[in-house]
């Protein structure tokens, strides 16, 4: 292993050496000093995700197998954000209930190994690379689905994950089979040249990606999103929503814009058919969910049917839009499942009802949580009407102009949803208020952050346009 | 800092400002102080305008332009012509108004104020935008803070009325949306780059089939939040709901992005697709004049009669808008402003009214000119403004937009006007029974009790409303003039 190798890693090496650190503190550290590991994950992946910003050079690893340049750079980049503001919002439940158990690393080093699975999954060059990244990232989260193992939902959550995954991981190895039985090879490179267009390659591409449409939760592969979340950790929920599905994103991305672009005109349909389905189911089911978790859930589900219109395109203008409208997805739904991290951590409420007159107990966590929705519902000058509008208008320069409309219609419902929260908080007042109490200073780090997300990622426009000039690299 | 950007700024510095407030004395100060200044910026822009435009004969003024996102080629893009300083000046009035007349909100004070400014904010954008996506955004600015305005300062069904008009002037928005893109996608028709900017499109011919694609649908999208038939419902229990300040603001300012953004963008920017789709529009807003003012007259509470009455007087400016010619149109800006003010004095009057009588059903009052004469006698001049009384404003807006629509050639179109000069005489009914029933006769019950004169802020407010209807009534040439220059370049555009 040479330098350059080792700097072409330097990402999931850095993410693994924090991983062993938190075991040797484990080992070391007396019962008095086990609070400790959380600042220290935190100080520690502060510091990772820093030093993710520096240049990376482009290039090839392992004849093939695993590849990195500027853009996979910036998705990795993406995602260590992302897992930060995680980690920060986690540190207070970590440190209430997991730490007197002494399962505090345990939690942050299965975190952590599946962030590096999915780190390997965008990487990957070849479909060997692929299915061990994928698999790298989904089973410590079934694991981390069951960590509250007293409680049954908790439980539940992780079975229901592990089958559902190991399910869908199956299918889609099955695709890869028979994509490699029509073109002889799996690495991507060469596939992308030698793929045609036969009953065989169509098969294989659709249960190819079934796998994926698993861990971004489209419609029907949706059925285990709002279980798991609902009874799993909100760290872990609010980690599936954004980071899992946002790699998966942006793998698919790179495969679909890539390998399979000659199938174009196979794809779109499957994505249109997809979008209008995701969007509806999961803006529908949205409307009547009470708990928090299901009903972010299925809202975390119809964003992904809004991510397709910019997928369906196939061209650099969705390739900016798509990443866009992913990050400013990941902080705005970051900050909506901050806030409900942080009350359910202070008085174990979820439920909606429970939100009722918070404006008057608790303005500051309120407004961040009407923040986090109004971005998510794509109102300006928030940065989510940013990334929606973008990625309508990358859909209608294909002429897909009935699918944005109805994707606007999706968007009206899915604010009657989004405002019936704002509803609870603002304009409804309850006898008993969940009262007034002060966020841990991690808690209040972690939403600050998304805050200031939400507000500069669409005013300030040099963060798309560094997004599109990347963007052009990917064909 | 240009002259136009300051509608942004002050209004946001105020909102920052008032988030340091902490009692509604201080809240209400530096609401005050923050809408002075805005009347104070409006006043000074009319005066600039006028100076400029005796020299310079471009179509915008005071233009600024700067990169907002390069690959989709958005820019902030301001300038003027007469018609947007026309309505700033009313925006800035209103506002202004409103917060004496709110000068007594205990409840949450400074989130009020916030949300009233953060309002104003988004239509004084969308009033200065020349770029389509900027327009846009400042359009869902403005709308978005009525949820909070009704839902918790609202009375009766609030959450309801609150929730009913988001969504429907959020759901117009998203349609809006759609018809945005289709103008921008097809603004390269010219061999140009794709552009939002309006003074840019307009040069371009869109292709016929686009217009006649895309005009409906950016049409409607305007003219819901102008109350077009049948998309009007959000109109009359949202202003029932909403308390008073923001009824006025919500009728006299928010409901004129409609006929503004039907005229800016659906007809400048499409021609072939206004031809094409007037008939249609003319039938829906014909019914909307005479639907509105006949529900008016069975109508007993006194909000819902005059949000009736407001779908019929807005109807009559997206009628006058379509009749396609410079009289019509002048006639239906001047309506714009003219309702603007008597809409929003209207909702002052009546939300005085209420808090005195603790009623708003205009069966249960009586005899209220003996009690409250200041009052009383004020909602009767806005009555006569109302039903088009010469001297008043009312009256140079519709005889503008009935001259300009008998000059329509085609008989369909004579026809529609004269139905929709009809409408005129029923405005007079329902503006006359409830002056008789409330202001006349003998008290009733809820009238005996001793009630409080107008106070001096209430005052204020009313006067702020009254001098420009009356100004526009008696010396409209000026205001003409400049709206008449405006229109020019629409009518090179579109007849």
């Amino acid at each position: 292993m040479n330098m350059e190798t080792v700097l072409l890693l330097r990402q999931e090496i850095s993410i693994l050496i924090i991983a062993l650190l938190l075991l040797i503190f484990e080992i070391f550290a007396g019962d008095r000093q086990k609070e400790g590991v959380v600042s220290l994950t935190i100080i520690l992946f502060a510091l990772h995700t820093g030093i993710g910003f520096l240049d990376m050079k482009e290039g090839l690893l392992f004849g093939g197998m695993f590849r990195t340049n500027a853009l996979i750079h910036l998705f990795k980049n993406i995602l260590n954000i992302g897992v930060l503001i995680v980690l920060l919002q986690s540190a207070e439940w970590v440190k209430r209930e997991l730490v007197p158990q002494h399962r505090g690393s345990e939690f942050f080093i299965l975190l952590l190994s599946s962030l590096l699975g999915l780190q390997f999954l965008i990487s990957s060059g070849d479909f060997l690379m692929f299915y061990l990244g994928l698999e790298l990232s989904t089973l410590p989260l079934a694991a981390l689905s069951a960590f509250e193992m007293y409680r049954r939902r908790s439980s539940e959550a992780g079975i229901k994950l592990i089958l559902s995954s190991a399910l869908a991981s199956g299918i889609t190895l099955f695709g890869i089979s028979l994509m490699y039985a029509s073109t002889g090879t799996i690495y991507f490179a060469e596939m992308g040249t030698l793929i045609s267009e036969n009953n065989l390659t169509v098969m294989a591409l659709i249960l190819f990606f079934a796998g994926l449409g698993f861990k971004i939760s489209l419609v029907p592969f949706h059925f285990w999103t709002a279980d798991v979340y609902e009874g799993a950790p909100i760290g872990v929920a609010s980690y599936l929503s954004v980071i899992s599905k946002g790699a998966a994103v942006f793998i698919l991305m790179i495969f679909f814009f890539t390998v399979l672009k000659p199938l174009i005109h196979l794809w779109e349909n499957l994505f249109y058919l997809l979008a209008v389905l995701t969007m509806f189911l999961g803006n529908l089911f949205a409307l009547r969910q009470q708990n928090m978790k299901r009903f972010l859930a299925f809202s975390s589900i119809a964003q992904a049917g809004f991510i397709l219109l910019g997928l369906i395109t196939g061209t650099t203008l969705g390739v900016a839009t798509v990443i866009y409208f992913v990050l400013i997805y990941i902080f705005s739904n970051l900050a909506a499942f901050g806030v409900v991290q942080a009350i359910s951590t202070e008085t174990g409420k979820e439920n909606m009802r429970d939100y009722e007159g918070l404006y008057r107990t608790n303005p500051k966590l309120s407004l961040v949580m009407m923040l986090g929705l109004f971005s998510l519902a794509g109102i300006p000058p928030v940065a989510g009407f940013f990334g929606k509008f973008f990625l309508f208008t990358a859909a209608a320069s294909k002429g897909y102009y009935f699918l944005v409309f109805l994707a606007v219609v999706n968007v009206t419902i899915s604010l009657y949803y989004y405002l019936l929260v704002v509803r609870a908080m603002f304009l409804r007042k309850s006898d008993h208020p969940i009262p007034h109490f002060t966020n841990a200073l991690y808690m209040r780090i972690g939403l600050v952050i998304t805050v200031v997300g939400i507000l500069a990622l669409g005013l300030y426009s040099p963060i798309y346009d560094y997004i599109y000039a990347l963007s052009n690299t990917l064909n | 800092m240009d002259i136009l950007s300051l509608f942004i700024v002050v209004p946001l510095l105020t909102v920052l400002v008032l988030l340091t407030a902490r009692s509604l004395k201080q809240a209400r100060m530096i609401a005050l102080i923050g809408t002075l200044v805005q009347v104070a910026m409006s006043v000074n822009l009319l005066f600039a305008y006028l100076r400029e435009r005796a020299v310079s004969d471009e179509l915008m003024l005071f233009t600024r332009d700067l990169v907002w996102f390069r690959d989709f080629n958005i820019h902030y893009s301001v300038g003027v012509d007469g018609i947007s300083v026309a309505l700033l000046m009313l925006t800035a009035l209103v506002v202004l108004a409103g917060v004496f007349i709110s000068w007594k909100m205990e409840e949450l004070p400074k989130e009020f104020f916030i949300s009233l400014i953060v309002l104003s904010t988004g239509v004084y954008g969308f009033f200065i935008s020349l770029d389509l996506f900027l327009m846009f955004v400042f359009f869902e600015i403005a709308v978005i803070p009525m949820f909070l305005l009704i839902g918790i300062w609202g009375s009766g069904p609030r959450e309801y009325a609150a929730m009913k008009l988001t969504l429907m002037l959020m759901g117009a928005s998203a349609v809006l949306l759609v018809g945005i893109l289709g103008i921008y996608f097809n603004s390269g028709a010219g061999g140009g780059p794709l552009t939002f900017n309006i003074l840019e499109i307009a040069e371009v011919q869109i292709p016929v089939e686009a217009q006649k694609l895309f005009f409906p649908l950016t049409f409607i999208g305007f003219a819901v939040i102008g109350a077009l038939f049948p998309f009007h419902t959000w109109s009359p229990d949202g202003h029932a709901s909403a308390p008073t300040a923001v009824s006025m603001l919500h009728a006299g300012v928010l409901m004129k992005l409609g006929g503004y953004g039907v005229f800016r963008v659906a007809m400048y920017l499409m021609p072939e697709g206004t031809l094409h789709w007037s008939w249609f529009f003319i039938v829906l807003a014909t019914f909307g004049v005479i639907y509105g003012a006949f529900a008016a007259i069975r109508q007993t509470d006194l909000k819902y009669i005059n949000a009736y009455s407001s779908v019929s007087h807005l109807g009559l400016v997206l009628f006058a808008l379509l009749m396609l010619n410079k009289t019509a149109w002048n006639g239906a800006i001047i309506q714009s402003l003219s309702h603007g003010f008597m809409t929003a004095l209207f909702f002052a009057l009546i939300g005085m009214i209420y808090e005195r009588t603790h009623t708003r059903d205009v069966t249960k009052l009586g005899g209220l000119l003996k009690v409250i004469p200041f009052i009383s006698a004020t909602y009767v001049i806005a009555g006569l403004a109302s039903l088009g009384l010469p001297g008043f404003s009312g009256f140079v807006a519709e005889m503008n937009i009935f001259v300009g629509a008998f000059q329509h050639p085609e008989i369909p179109y004579r026809i529609a006007s004269i139905f929709a000069v009809s409408a005129i005489v029923v405005t007079a009914v329902y503006i006359l029974r409830v002056v008789g029933m409330m202001l006349m006769g003998p008290l009733k019950e809820n009238s005996i009790t001793p009630m409080e004169k107008a106070t001096w802020y209430e005052k204020t407010g009313i006067l702020l409303m009254l001098l420009p209807i009356i100004g526009i009534g008696v010396a409209p040439l000026w205001l003409s003039e400049m709206i008449l220059e405006s229109i020019q370049p629409f009518i090179q555009g579109v007849l």
